[in-house]
């Protein structure tokens, strides 16, 4: 029962993370949505693996691999973000209703 | 009485992430981001995962918080600290969210319970006790060896995002610490016993919880609170040193994999016999450097107009 909990949490985190993926403007913002959908998807991840008999290891391995990833992606976005923010002045990208 | 518990958890690990998307302010949703990690962390240690707890903690809610810390003072100080919010919701957006959730959700009850692969019977071939590490540095190594290779890449493009004129000088932005405040304690006091409990974790974590991942952690975060408090000195792209100590981890991975083909076990096929040391072996190499890579990643390139400012 439990594990179903943390399974539809992970759900709900990865909903809410392609949410403000797609609707919030500034930069760093969405770079922890990308984080909220990664944790939400390793969380159910790691559920569906603890539901045998004993804790699964693979999908522990795994996760761990992930969580590395991400902040190697994270910390690339960032740099993107901080080297875009100095040549515009926004970390935000232009409207694209706006763009020429 | 457990079931409340996790309820409880689940409850404030969502409350949690809704602030981070909803709330007003960069600077808040980071804050909330770190208490999120930290929540998460508590989550996986109720799932029982404690080495993933461990890495959560320390790469999800540590790392990655400082990381974001530091990137919004550098993008207040361009006035791009914040934007202003979206008015009302977003609906198409919504909608994409509602769905993946939903559709995720669904496939939670409409998949079948997966039969668990048997590593205890092939636990005592790998070398090690901790099954977790038995999959990171043995049956899986594959994976673990083009992990420390991503890593080094994100490093590579991290460092290419440097302006030319900027490539000498020393790595990240200048901190401030006030001499005799807390920081500077802290950047005295903190690393000895980070030190010990860093390489303890890599050691430990052949036969018990820890492992190379959590242990290079600890470690990044032991050279970053002691650059922050200026006890160290930033490094320079340019040091022999630091590059050899990036490039070591997966060197000697590589090596290793190539030894057992070699020797026609085929490659990173580890004899049962030889595994533990040579586990060892790639765990110490792997250690340094991982931890000077996250520290490197989390600082980022070397940036002189960031000093000057």
């Amino acid at each position: 029962m439990s594990l179903t909990v943390f399974a539809l949490t992970g759900a709900a985190l990865v909903g809410l993370g392609v949410y403000g993926l797609l609707a919030l403007p500034h930069l760093l913002r969405r770079i922890m949505c990308f984080n909220l959908i990664g944790s939400g998807l390793f969380l159910f991840f790691g559920a569906a693996g603890a539901r045998g008999a004993a804790v699964d290891a693979i999908p522990q391995a795994l996760i761990i691999t992930g969580i590395v990833v991400a902040l190697s992606a994270s910390a690339l976005a960032v740099g993107l973000v901080v080297a875009l923010a100095r040549r515009t002045g926004h970390a935000a990208l232009p409207d694209e209703d706006r763009a020429p | 009485m457990s079931l409340a518990l996790d309820l409880a958890l689940c409850a404030l690990i969502l409350g949690v992430a809704l602030a981070t998307v909803a709330g007003g302010g960069v600077f808040r949703a980071v804050i909330f981001f770190i208490t999120y990690g930290l929540f998460l962390a508590i989550g996986w240690a109720r799932l029982g995962a404690f080495d993933v707890a461990l890495a959560e903690a320390a790469i999800g809610a540590g790392l990655t918080g400082v990381l974001l810390l530091a990137a919004h003072a550098r993008l207040r100080r361009m006035q791009a600290g914040d934007a202003p919010p979206p008015a009302g919701l977003n609906l198409p957006a919504a909608l994409a969210g509602a769905g993946m959730a939903l559709a995720l959700g669904w496939a939670w009850f409409a998949l079948p319970v997966p039969a668990t692969p048997d590593i205890a019977s092939a636990l005592p071939r790998s070398g090690v006790g901790n099954p977790v590490t038995a999959v990171l540095l043995n049956f899986r190594a594959w994976d673990t060896l083009l992990e420390s290779i991503v890593l080094l890449a994100a490093l590579l493009g991290v460092w290419i995002l440097a302006r030319d004129g900027d490539w000498n000088a020393p790595l990240g932005p200048r901190y401030h610490a006030l001499s005799g405040g807390v920081l500077v304690n802290f950047g005295r006091f903190l690393p000895p016993i980070g030190l010990c409990f860093g390489v303890y974790l890599v050691w430990a974590g052949a036969d018990y919880i820890g492992g190379a991942f959590q242990g290079g952690t600890v470690l990044a975060a032991v050279g970053l609170v002691a650059l922050m408090a200026n006890v160290v000195r930033p490094p320079r792209v340019s040091y022999a040193l630091l590059r050899a100590a990036v490039v070591i981890g997966p060197a000697v991975f590589l090596l290793a994999g190539l030894l057992a083909a070699g020797f026609g076990a085929g490659f990173l096929t580890l004899p049962p016999a030889l595994a533990k040391s040579v586990i060892l072996v790639i765990e110490a190499a792997l250690t340094i450097s991982i931890a000077v890579t996250l520290a490197l990643l989390v600082i980022g390139p070397p940036d002189d107009a960031g000093r000057s400012s």
